[in-house]
């Protein structure tokens, strides 16, 4: 466990990536595994957990007031965890998605809590903001982006620090085979990418046709391999 | 592509205040956190706010005078606006607050511009730029590209998009004032999202098979069936119109997965 600590702290960074700074997607799970690998040892591990992530997380976009899961320290959970299990180890990638996937959905219920929070601040801000403070506006919004860095760092501490040992638990009494337990979750998670990629791009004319042609490379590229 | 109206165009301010580098250098930084206070009440308003304020303190008075009191309270109000997009917004306001136009004529116009940055940035980003950079980049991680390459190719290409999206949008807004109208109906704005959507459809169709073939390691006939139980699954998935989301299902099937693993 003395990756903890800088574990969370990436978590905390790649949380706050998601929506309040920058916003440049270091925080897309892709990103984020592999970085999380990377800091337990096993960039590689982080790297194919993200991938299997990442098609998973085509399904969510984040338009503005919807809720969406905070992929940032949820794919540093899943990754490191991965990485620390080591993926040679029949179930470690399964387990690793399941924990990011998991503390996915905590970390979307904690966005709209936080959120929730700014407008609390904001209302008690209100008479300061209306007199046009200076130090009203920058206060809030220093305040709400500390708020999200705590948040997602603790976040990552409490779900690295209770799903770890479970996840080490039930990787040690795992049944599957290796080929098996990877063959279930990349299906799984190349149906949600394939449905996700109809759904936001089958509006676009002749996409369809687009994609078709795509697959059609995608397969020969493999075919040639 | 957005069915929201734009702002009407009007006529650009003739004379452009002078803004040194340095302030355009922490309005830009301060745009990279345009979104540190998002509530559900006034969503990105105050963060409107904070990218102004450096803009607006060369108002008469300085920071303690009336007029940039006045400005700071107009500009914190609710604001709804694509963050990369807002961009658009802050430099457009900070011209016509600094411009001298009257403080109705400048409310009515924020108001306007909410619509359309929003939708057209969702679609132009959310929905088009961010998934074809993670399925170009799926398609390096396919390929067999190392984890550097892979986070690299996906941060320059999509950051290469994003960065000059919000230095262009301030750029414009600064230039244009309350005429930016004119400039959302650029063709990147337009046409661009459709372009993007084709783009990134070709680009899912080589990802997946190629991401699934890494990620399973195996020979060809399980990735076959990993390909046609994929394909059979998302049909499914399709046909239930969004009645339930991916992710979710993905985190109930791998549980039953990972629990029938432990339990037999």
């Amino acid at each position: 466990m003395r990756e903890l600590l800088p574990i969370s702290l990436l978590g905390g960074v790649l949380g706050l990536d998601v929506v309040c700074f920058p916003q440049m997607m270091v925080s897309r799970p892709l990103v984020a595994a592999t970085l999380a690998g990377a800091f337990v040892g096993d960039a590689t591990t982080g790297v194919l957990l993200g991938a299997t992530l990442e098609l998973i997380a085509l399904a969510t976009l984040p338009f503005g007031a919807s809720r969406y899961p905070e992929w940032g320290s949820s794919a540093v959970v899943g990754g490191a965890i991965a990485a620390a299990l080591h993926t040679d180890r029949a179930g470690a990638l399964t387990v690793g998605v399941l924990a990011a996937l998991a503390t996915a959905w905590i970390s979307g219920w904690t966005l709209v809590k936080l959120r929730q929070w700014n407008a609390w601040l904001a209302r008690r801000k209100r008479p300061a903001l209306d007199a046009g403070s200076r130090g009203a506006v920058i206060g809030l919004q220093l305040a709400g982006l500390t708020a999200d860095l705590i948040r997602a760092a603790l976040l990552t501490a409490v779900a690295y620090g209770l799903i770890f040992p479970v996840a080490n638990a039930i990787v040690g009494v795992w049944s599957f085979g290796d080929q098996l337990s990877r063959a279930v979750v990349v299906t799984i998670a190349s149906a949600v990418a394939a449905s996700a990629a109809w759904t936001i791009f089958h509006s676009a004319r002749y996409a369809r046709w687009y994609f078709a042609s795509g697959l059609a490379i995608g397969l020969l590229l493999l075919f040639a391999r | 592509m957005s069915t929201a109206t734009a702002p009407r165009s009007a006529p650009a301010p003739a004379s452009t205040p002078r803004v040194s580098p340095w302030t355009w250098l922490t309005v830009f930084s301060r745009l990279l956190a345009i979104q540190g206070s998002w509530n559900y009440e006034t969503l990105i308003g105050n963060g409107v706010g904070f990218c102004l304020e450096p803009l607006l303190r060369s108002l008469p008075g300085g920071v303690h005078g009336p007029a940039f009191k006045a400005a700071m309270t107009r500009e914190s109000a609710y604001f709804n606006a694509h963050p990369y997009l807002a961009s658009v917004a802050v430099g457009a306001l900070a011209r016509a607050e600094l411009s001298g136009v009257p403080p109705e004529r400048i409310e009515r116009f924020r108001t306007a511009l909410c619509g359309p940055l929003g939708s057209v940035g969702d679609q132009l980003v959310w929905a088009g730029w961010l998934p074809f950079s993670s399925l170009v980049a799926l398609t390096a991680f396919g390929l067999g590209a190392r984890p550097v390459a892979v986070i690299l190719t996906f941060l320059l290409l999509y950051n290469a998009g994003h960065l000059a999206l919000r230095v262009w949008g301030l750029h414009v807004g600064w230039t244009r004032g309350l005429g930016v109208a004119s400039a959302l109906g650029n063709p990147v704005l337009r046409r661009g999202p459709a372009h993007v959507a084709r783009a990134a459809a070709a680009a899912a169709g080589i990802a997946i098979p190629l991401t699934a073939a890494r990620v399973l390691n195996g020979g060809a006939i399980p990735l076959a069936l990993v390909l046609a139980g994929g394909a059979l699954t998302a049909v499914m998935l399709v046909r239930l119109h969004g009645r339930v989301e991916g992710w979710k299902l993905a985190l109930v099937l791998i549980a039953l997965f990972a629990l029938i693993s432990v339990a037999r």
